[in-house]
């Protein structure tokens, strides 16, 4: 595995991985190091092959730069982080992209709720929206493409799947994910702490109600 | 009871924003920092009237506005230099100014730049959503935007510091506008690497607080990286994003946390300010 730490700006390392399983381990180790020693850190952005690490101000990168160096090359190989937390989400299995959902992976409805649920999700990143969280390690079975024509407006709490990724739309927006179906819970709430019921590194495991 | 010091806004050309520092560090569960576009002429403001650092301010587009006080106020205005009067006497920028309940604060629009900054002792203080008091246009968190008969309630300014000086030498926005950059992380996904800083970019009227996006010849893309995606990555403010269309953007305050085009160089942070003062039409060259 390989491990490089580019320059981005003179404020920010821009930590590049192999793969989504690294990105994960590397941002469990990157908010470690941060939450453990004061760095400088002013944020830490994981995404699907990287971790954006930006410092308060531009003379701290060295430092931290070498800090990350040092901390990201002894990282354990395959070994996957530990799960931060867990969350279970209860889902309505009533979705308008179901039955082509099961057309498109040849399973039944009732196959595609028990494929959602039967495996545990991780919360590899957010982006999109605030409190939208990127799932990933679901069942196989389930990669489906994008919509070919994303809806102009998705409701909050809906409940997709897209290539390797599951999610929950925070608030109604437009979207192309494949809809299975709706949650009640609140993704994303400004007067709540935390204010992201999903967090990077936490487990997600879904339920079907009705 | 005595009613709370207020600015009330009479009227303006465009929305009227609360910004202030911005809410830095939750980036991971996709809120941007936000804030101030223009973080140094905000700041400016806040010392000049001896306020915490984090006190709010209201960032004006384009001038053209009008505002009237509520109680007694001392106000300040950075950033893009307009022509102001206080109950109909010119008042110049970067001072301290006293305004009487009831005066009528008058700004026309700015001779350069774009964004001024009225500040006020005590500081704007509606409720701070996550920790800060800037509205985020992209992602909706924060005050709703300042319109015509809007007011907002003012603080309580500090009893143990006060203003020290009367005024700060201006800062005039610099034509043409030419922005440091430094080269990275995604250059080599670019055929001419050069590209950038050799063309004349003209500012686009789809500018916003998002990005300053930019007119011009495209950026072709390196051969070997035609027509390849790059997985979704945090993004920074100042970074210089090109779309598949090749027009570079300049990512400001309310950037998205995340973007999957590839980034070829970055705004140096002394210079991102001015990038905030860009205005459609402007001229705009990138050095390294």
């Amino acid at each position: 595995m390989t491990v490089r730490l580019v320059p981005y700006g003179e404020q920010a390392v821009l930590v590049e991985l192999d793969d989504l399983e690294a990105a994960l381990a590397a941002d469990h180790v990157v908010r470690e190091l941060v939450s453990r020693e004061d760095l400088g850190v002013m944020d830490v952005v994981p995404a699907a092959r990287t971790v954006l690490v930006t410092a308060q101000s531009p003379g701290l990168v060295g430092p931290l730069t070498a800090r990350l160096d040092a901390a990201l090359q002894t990282m354990p190989e395959g070994a996957a982080p530990p799960a931060e937390g867990e969350v279970e989400v209860p889902v309505v299995y009533d979705g308008p992209d179901l039955a082509d959902v099961a057309t498109a992976t040849g399973l039944t409805e009732a196959a595609v709720v028990a494929a959602h649920t039967g495996t545990p999700w991780r919360v590899a990143f957010g982006g999109f929206a605030p409190g939208f969280a990127y799932l990933v390690g679901g069942d196989n079975r389930l990669r489906v493409p994008r919509r070919a024509t994303p809806r102009t407006s998705v409701p909050a709490g809906s409940v997709g799947v897209a290539g390797e990724f599951s999610g929950i739309y925070p608030r109604t927006s437009p979207g192309g994910w494949q809809l299975l179906g709706h949650t009640d819970l609140v993704l994303f709430d400004v007067d709540r702490d935390p204010p992201a019921l999903l967090r990077p590194g936490w487990t997600v495991r879904f339920t079907a109600v009705r | 009871m005595t009613s709370r010091p207020a600015l009330e806004v009479v009227r303006c050309g465009l929305p009227v924003l609360v910004e202030d520092g911005g809410r830095p560090g939750l980036a991971a569960i996709g809120v941007g920092r936000s804030g101030a576009a223009d973080r140094s002429a905000w700041a400016l403001g806040q010392r000049l009237l001896a306020n915490p650092v984090s006190a709010a301010a209201l960032e004006i587009t384009y001038g053209t506005a009008e505002f009237v006080a509520r109680g007694a106020l001392v106000i300040t205005l950075t950033g893009a230099s307009v022509p102001a009067t206080v109950a109909g006497r010119p008042v110049p920028m970067a001072a301290v100014v006293a305004l009487r309940d009831g005066d009528r604060l008058v700004l026309g629009p700015p001779d350069s730049g774009l964004r001024t900054y009225l500040s006020v002792r005590g500081g704007v203080v509606v409720d701070a959503v996550l920790g800060s008091r800037s509205t985020d246009v992209l992602s909706g968190i924060g005050p709703a935007p300042l319109t015509a008969g809007d007011t907002v309630p003012v603080g309580t300014p500090p009893t143990d510091v006060f203003p020290v000086v009367d005024a700060a030498a201006p800062h005039p926005v610099p034509a043409p506008l030419r922005l440091r950059t430094t080269p990275g992380p995604r250059t080599d996904w670019f055929a001419d690497a050069g590209g950038l800083t050799a063309a004349t970019w003209t500012v686009s009227p789809d500018s916003n607080r998002v990005a300053v996006r930019l007119e011009g010849p495209p950026l072709e893309r390196a051969q070997e990286y035609a027509g390849r995606e790059l997985p979704s990555e945090g993004l920074v403010p100042g970074a210089v994003q090109v779309p598949a269309d090749g027009r570079p953007l300049v990512f400001l305050a309310d950037h998205p946390v995340t973007g999957g085009y590839p980034v070829i160089a970055v705004v140096r942070h002394t210079d991102l300010d001015l990038a905030a003062q860009a205005r459609p039409g402007d001229p705009l060259t990138f050095t390294t």
